[in-house]
């Protein structure tokens, strides 16, 4: 029988590649090592994600500035001067920015890598590449629109004078926590896409749920205690929060709430895990149905 | 460092349900509402629709194949070619059955694959090349000679949706030209470009395989294949049909293309071209307007096509052609309209067009016609390879010799006058 290891590549005591294709089981293997193999195809979509998003529009990457400055105008014009939200001793603009900034990452990654399996069909019926490497290229693009958003986070912090804590040392965390649970959301809807293109249609109504179901307009402190747990299920509530913290908690003296961060974290590992399991068991069908 | 093989294939079977593959494109609402739908007694698709929804686009196919072995794989659309291509490559999974492959494998199942309209020549180089499986390193070595190929230095940097269809296909194809995979499988890609490009890449081909690349190439050019490849694989209906050196193959495959009741076509399928005019029968004919079954060396034989249009209105501005083909699928000549007759020919909604070949130059073989009818320069009926002539020898030199078997020339007779001066 064949030792060797199936749907891998291997080198055995010489440099010729042996492969073995056989359908079922033997797939469903987490294939790093094709991933590995194929991580510059991942650098170069994510560079062509970037370098296409702002072809022919006249502003170009200034979109991806506009787009979290207009609403966080909107949401201060409403919320905090209409409506009067309290903001955790926060300038509203302040507090609206902090969160909408992580969250515009996080709604347009999922919108992006849900569509992207479909959007590249032809390549998917055309070449052999680990398939997650399309919705991976799209998260990690967005995070590009992120850091361009985030110079704006960082004028408005030094406009308020806002002193930096040791707590923005936790920004990277945070920042590879949104980005993971971005992948591992949009790696499931967008091999759910391939099947049903219903997900298209969701997908706008899921991020905009989500939103109001995270605290960005208000803060978390405004649930009563009972909401409040089941707010906390909602992994991104530990990490919008975690991102004021860093970012604002010199403001108000916040302190991190580490237990909602873990709960998020273990949430978004969890997450990322079934996204990836689940995907790799559709993964074989894509090209047949796509 | 040897290997048993480059790739050993057991029994690979796929299975579409194609009715299935139909279904999930739609939306959850089109679904319930063919639920509904099978609800329907009256339906008619209600019968024997599950067995018409599943093909076994292949079928227990087993080879092996050998390090440096050039193969062509040849099988009329729809056999299972492609299908072949895909499951070796990755792109789908086998329904059953288990591949070996030693070796790097690269596949081109089309030129440009990714290549993105935005982005210049450079930056699609890189791209498609990652694609393909090229290392950035690779690419960047190899960068000038693919430009040089592609003969597009001046637009390197032009997004490439400025370029033509022509630059287009021919940087996607510089770009495959210079994978150097162990295994390469390439699908129908030489099918591009113009005639110079075309002989460009077949040569590139040749020194692919010449330089003991194991190569699987799916096409239906039976000449090129001639040229590349030493053993062929002939795929029917999913499953191999003949495996061996590739004459015997490509004449099996020819063979197979036939159409099975020669003399009437309108029921036969394996067509090109728009269909608005069609070839609905064949004949030979002698030089007194009989129906002959062959034609003989020497002899006048006409070609005699029925044809119908789907209109009833002038079919405007035609031009027919008969080629002739030898058992290998190798042109020998072509009759065209358009070379002898000067004016457009305006044809009627119905009736019968003669090709009339005053001396048949052929000598005593099997012979393969094809028979070609456009419109206004728009393919209307394209049947290869279809229509079986058998030619018995006759005095063509009016000697009573005859052109001697297996001699070199493939059986065309040339008239011709030998003379000699003291």
């Amino acid at each position: 029988m064949n030792t060797s290891l199936p749907g891998s590549i291997k080198a055995e005591n010489t440099s010729i590649p042996h492969l073995v294709i056989e359908p079922g089981g033997t797939w469903e293997a987490l294939n790093l090592r094709d991933i590995w193999r194929f991580r510059e195809l991942f650098y170069f979509l994510t560079w062509r994600d970037i370098k296409v998003r702002y072809k022919q529009t006249a502003l170009g990457a200034a979109w991806a500035i506009i787009q979290p400055l207009f609403t966080m105008a909107i949401f201060t014009l409403l919320f905090g001067r209409l409506a009067k939200m309290p903001s955790d001793n926060i300038p509203y603009p302040l507090f609206a920015f902090a969160g909408l900034l992580p969250w515009t990452f996080f709604s347009n990654s999922i919108g992006n890598s849900g569509n992207s399996l479909v959007g590249s069909s032809h390549l998917i019926t055309k070449v052999y590449f680990p398939r997650m490497i399309i919705p991976a290229a799209s998260v990690l693009a967005g995070l590009i629109d992120f850091f361009f958003a985030f110079v704006v986070m960082v004028v408005l912090m030094i406009w308020y004078r806002v002193p930096i804590g040791p707590g923005i040392l936790m920004l990277p965390v945070l920042i590879a926590l949104t980005s993971l649970l971005a992948l591992g959301v949009g790696m499931w809807l967008s091999a759910l896409n391939v099947k049903f293109r219903d997900v298209r249609y969701v997908i706008p109504f899921l991020v905009q749920f989500w939103m109001f179901a995270t605290p960005i307009i208000y803060p978390a402190s405004l649930m009563p205690a009972k909401y409040r747990q089941v707010l906390a299920l909602n992994p991104m509530t530990g990490i919008i929060e975690g991102y004021r913290v860093s970012l604002l908690g010199g403001i108000n003296g916040s302190r991190f709430n580490w237990t909602a961060i873990c709960f998020s974290a273990a949430i978004t590992f969890a997450v990322l895990v079934y996204a990836a399991y689940d995907f790799r068991r559709m993964e074989k069908t894509f090209a047949d149905i796509v | 460092m040897t290997v048993p093989f480059a790739i050993k294939a057991e029994n690979i079977s796929k299975l579409y349900r194609i009715g299935g593959q139909a279904r999930v494109n739609r939306t959850l609402r089109d679904t319930l509402v063919e639920s509904a739908g099978r609800l329907n007694i009256f339906s008619r698709t209600n019968g024997n629709s599950r067995r018409e929804s599943d093909l076994w686009a292949l079928e227990d196919v087993s080879f092996e194949i050998q390090p440096g072995e050039v193969v062509g794989i040849i099988g009329r659309n729809g056999a299972g070619k492609s299908t072949l291509l895909k499951v070796l490559s990755r792109i789908t999974e086998p329904t059953r059955g288990r591949i070996e492959i030693f070796g790097r494998i690269g596949s081109l199942l089309e030129v440009g694959t990714g290549f993105h309209p935005e982005l210049s020549g450079r930056e699609n180089i890189f791209l498609n090349g990652s694609m393909l499986g090229m290392s950035r390193r690779e690419i960047a070595g190899k960068f000038d000679e693919i430009v040089a190929f592609s003969e597009i230095e001046k637009f390197i940097d032009t997004p490439v949706k400025r370029y033509s269809s022509g630059m287009y296909v021919r940087l996607a194809f510089a770009v495959a030209a210079h994978l150097e995979p162990e295994i390469l499988l390439i699908d129908e890609v030489l099918a591009v470009g113009d005639a110079a490009f075309q002989k460009k890449c077949l040569g590139k081909m040749s020194d692919i395989a010449k330089h003991g690349r194991t190569v699987l190439f799916v096409s239906h050019n039976t000449a090129g294949m001639l040229n590349l490849c030493e053993r062929g694989i002939f795929i029917e209906r999913g499953r191999v049909c003949e495996d061996g050196p590739i004459e015997p193959v490509i004449q099996r495959y020819l063979k197979s293309l036939r159409a099975a009741t020669p003399w009437d076509l309108t029921k036969f399928e394996d067509r090109q071209g728009r269909g608005r005019v069609r070839f609905s029968r064949v004949r030979f004919e002698d030089e007194n307007g009989n129906a002959v079954e062959h034609g003989v060396s020497g002899r006048p034989l006409t070609i005699a096509l029925d044809y119908e249009a789907s209109e009833d209105r002038t079919i405007p501005n035609c031009r027919a052609s008969v080629a002739f083909y030898d058992g290998l699928g190798q042109v020998l000549f072509n009759c065209s309209s358009e070379l002898v007759i000067m004016d457009p020919i305006d044809l009627p909604q119905k009736g019968t067009l003669k090709c009339t070949i005053p001396r048949l130059p052929l000598s005593q073989n099997q012979y393969l016609l094809s028979l070609f009818l456009e419109s206004n320069r728009e393919v209307e009926d394209w049947i290869q390879n279809a229509i079986e002539l058998d030619v018995i020898d006759g005095d063509f030199y009016h000697t009573g010799r005859l052109y001697p078997e297996g001699w070199r020339g493939k059986g065309v007779l040339v008239d011709h006058q030998w003379s000699f001066d003291e």
